[in-house]
């Protein structure tokens, strides 16, 4: 009994107490509101004064080269086209912090050639102008033949550059080898050193020329083709720039090459997309490199032809006819 | 040559004579003319190759990117060759103190500034873009061995020049007042060019030591102009070219067509000019020994450049060589050595041959086959890469030269010829007072 008086007591209690709970709830809820309200306000208030202020008729912000915030009349915005100095400079200098490299599967090339016409396409040349071609190579009369695409090797020794005279083929911090054609004299002298045959020289006016006589000669394209000078294979160091692969590893339905930063040890295949360790990638396929006894140090490796799960067809041979000028 | 008597009286009847024979061919005459305006022509008409070829790009040479140097540099390398013949007649022997090439070392200069100076022109031909020439000074990489080139090439021409300048000074002295009948802008030039010499004792002194410095300067030119001239190929991995013993294997073989180009031109000089009496049956016997001794050498070089490769035949060196001995180029390969070096060194060797027709005819196969050696040192080595060449047109395999090639060559050649004929014909071709001073140091008449 006494029990139960007890029980309703405290319930009365509580009662009390809750309402008096709630109260405090509902007093501290709406001044919350309040200054919610009022701060809010300020912030739009505050805001679209900014924006009117922003928009400040005919005039634009615009973020500078060294980090600048600054206001320029819109009248006097021009659309940005890097000039001929500003691509020769950076593609001298190169990608920083980068060393590139790339790794082809010679057990999956079935000579497809699309890295050959992809290359051609982009670089603007002619079927029998290579940039990279595909070879049928046999070491000797009782080994089999496989196919090897070959691009420049990018030679961390290249014979090429140290033989230049102009330097107009020079080597940059990434481990591009790149040729300059407004700077190439003809000479050919880099065609005579170079052990992989991987330069070609423009005999006669390039293919593409007159379409491309309007455009900014790239450094890191070879675009416009220009006659009487060498030109050879880029690593792609235009996609690199922008965060892509090189046109024949994209090209590739064999998943033939591989291509990434050697600083990072990693590289990608072109095809399949799959990003692998580089140095594993070497290792577990005896990765080699061609004619090492030169001393050129490629940064082209090659994973040798073996377990090759398709038989090896040469197709028929391609006739190929020089243009006439 | 340091001590010149010259004022002494009764030296002048001497001087009289020997000017008369040699001035007497310092004169425009109609066969002057007549060859001059044929060259003139056949240059005109090799230039219009030439413009052909800048018109159009080098494709027009049989030129591809296998085989991407050909009869150019190859007219390239014979020129420079050809050009050592100065450092060999004039310093070389001259400075042994042999007295016989006193007649023949103006000949020889001449021929080297002929060579040299037309050299830096073949190059230019060769070039992709001919326009870009100033950017090789402009934006020069010392490592590359053209920029050596170009300097030293340059330097042996200069100093060439100033050999074949400075001990003519004398005679341009004594010739400007027996120049009757003679145009006046020659007589002009003579006194200009002259600088009022006065055959003072001491201005042949300094002259004996200026020449005398350039005698020796010019020969690690020379040595320099043909050893990076080699070097040119001798720097690339290419099998054929990359050996060490490149440069005194092109050096022994410049003596040798240098030499070769010095007899016929003396032969020429001797019977067009009527100077028997100076380029004597005795010249062109020493001469001939000279020949035999360069072209011994050059064999031994070319025993060594062949053989060690052969008895290894390593694999690309066995291709290159299985091409030069039994393949493609094995007639013009084994025509060069029999006809251009053994069979010329075995004839040399009997008197009787040492004579100046036959010496002639020899040094005539000789010079031809200097060139083709030339061509067979430049062109094969190209034709097999160590990868294969696969996927390009048929003509880019095997280079042919096209007519367009051999004009522009031929243009340089006739070039030369102009040359050598401008400064042989304006100017005295034989040394006169060194001539004189020979006959009084020996007290002995030539012939």
């Amino acid at each position: 009994m006494s029990r139960e008086k007890k029980e309703e007591g405290n319930r009365s209690k509580d009662l009390d107490k809750a309402l008096e709970s709630s109260r405090r709830d509902f007093i501290r809820k709406v001044t919350l509101a309040g200054a919610v309200t009022v701060t809010g306000g300020a912030a739009i208030y505050s805001g679209h004064r900014f924006e009117k202020e922003k928009h400040r008729e005919g005039y634009v912000k615009v973020l500078t080269e060294d980090n600048r915030l600054v206001e320029i009349p819109v009248e006097q915005m021009r659309d940005f086209k890097p000039d001929l100095k500003m691509l020769q400079t950076r593609g001298r200098e190169g990608i920083p912090g980068r060393r590139w490299v790339m790794v082809l599967d010679l057990s999956r090339c079935r000579n497809a050639r699309k890295c050959v016409e992809a290359c051609q396409g982009a670089h603007h040349l002619r079927p029998y102008e290579y940039h990279i071609n595909t070879l049928v190579m046999q070491e000797s009369a009782n080994t089999p033949a496989y196919f090897m695409p070959k691009p420049c090797q990018h030679c961390d020794n290249p014979p090429c550059v140290s033989v230049c005279p102009v330097d107009a083929t020079f080597k940059r911090q990434d481990g591009i080898v790149l040729i300059d054609n407004e700077r190439c004299i003809g000479c050919r002298f880099c065609i005579a050193a170079c052990p992989y045959s991987a330069r070609i020289f423009h005999w006669q006016e390039p293919s593409h020329n007159e379409a491309d006589k309007d455009k900014e000669y790239d450094v890191e394209l070879n675009v416009p083709q220009k006659k009487g000078t060498v030109t050879k294979c880029l690593f792609s160091a235009d996609r690199l720039r922008e965060g892509l692969l090189p046109y024949c590893v994209s090209a590739c339905p064999n998943g033939v090459f591989y291509f990434g930063d050697e600083n990072e040890d990693a590289v990608t295949n072109g095809t399949t997309k799959e990003t692998v360790r580089l140095s594993e990638l070497l290792e577990k396929n005896a990765g080699y490199r061609l004619m090492p006894e030169l001393g050129t140090k490629p940064r082209v490796y090659y994973l040798p032809p073996k377990n090759r799960i398709f038989e090896f067809e040469e197709g028929e041979k391609r006739e190929y006819k020089e243009e006439k000028a | 040559m340091d001590d010149i008597r010259f004022s002494k009286p009764g030296e002048q009847g001497k001087i009289n004579s020997l000017a008369a024979d040699i001035l007497k061919n310092v004169r425009i005459n109609t066969g002057f003319l007549l060859w001059m305006g044929f060259l003139g022509a056949l240059l005109a008409v090799c230039l219009y190759a030439y413009t052909i070829q800048l018109r159009e790009g080098l494709g027009v040479t049989g030129l591809r990117d296998v085989t991407s140097w050909g009869m150019y540099i190859a007219n390239f390398v014979f020129f420079v060759a050809t050009s050592l013949c100065g450092m060999l007649i004039s310093s070389v022997l001259g400075l042994i103190g042999y007295k016989w090439v006193k007649p023949i070392s103006r000949i020889a200069e001449i021929i080297a500034i002929a060579f040299a100076a037309v050299a830096g022109l073949v190059i230019i031909s060769d070039m992709g873009r001919p326009d870009r020439l100033p950017y090789v000074f402009l934006f020069g990489r010392v490592q590359s061995p053209i920029l050596w080139d170009v300097t030293v090439v340059t330097t042996y021409f200069v100093l060439s020049l100033l050999l074949w300048f400075f001990p003519m000074i004398p005679d341009l002295a004594i010739a400007k007042d027996k120049l009757e009948g003679r145009p006046k802008f020659l007589v002009k030039a003579y006194e200009i060019l002259s600088f009022r010499w006065m055959h003072h004792e001491m201005q042949y002194r300094i002259m004996g030591q200026a020449v005398r410095i350039l005698l020796i300067l010019i020969i690690p030119t020379a040595f320099a102009i043909h050893t990076v001239t080699s070097w040119l190929f001798a720097v690339t991995p290419r099998v054929g070219w990359d050996s060490t013993i490149f440069g005194p294997y092109f050096i022994s073989g410049a003596f040798v067509s240098g030499a070769a180009a010095v007899i016929i031109a003396m032969y020429f000089f001797r019977v067009n000019y009527r100077l028997e009496k100076y380029l004597n049956g005795e010249v062109f016997e020493r001469m001939g020994r000279v020949m035999v001794l360069v072209a011994i050498v050059y064999f031994y070089f070319n025993l060594n450049e062949f053989l060690v490769p052969a008895y290894k035949l390593k694999a690309g060196d066995a291709i290159h060589l299985r091409e030069l001995f039994t393949g493609h180029h094995a007639m013009l390969f084994w025509g060069i050595q029999l006809f251009g070096l053994v069979i010329p060194t075995v004839l040399l060797l009997f008197r009787q041959i040492r004579k100046p027709l036959p010496m002639m005819v020899i040094s005539l196969f000789v010079l031809c086959a200097s060139w083709l050696k030339r061509y067979i040192i430049v062109v094969p080595p190209q034709a097999h890469p160590n990868l294969p060449v696969q996927n390009v047109p048929i003509e880019w395999v095997v280079y042919k030269p096209t007519l367009i090639e051999v004009a522009v060559t031929g243009a340089s050649i006739v070039l030369v010829l102009i040359i050598i004929t401008v400064l042989s014909k304006l100017f005295p071709v034989i040394p006169i007072w060194e001539m004189a001073e020979e006959h009084e140091g020996e007290e002995k008449i030539i012939q």
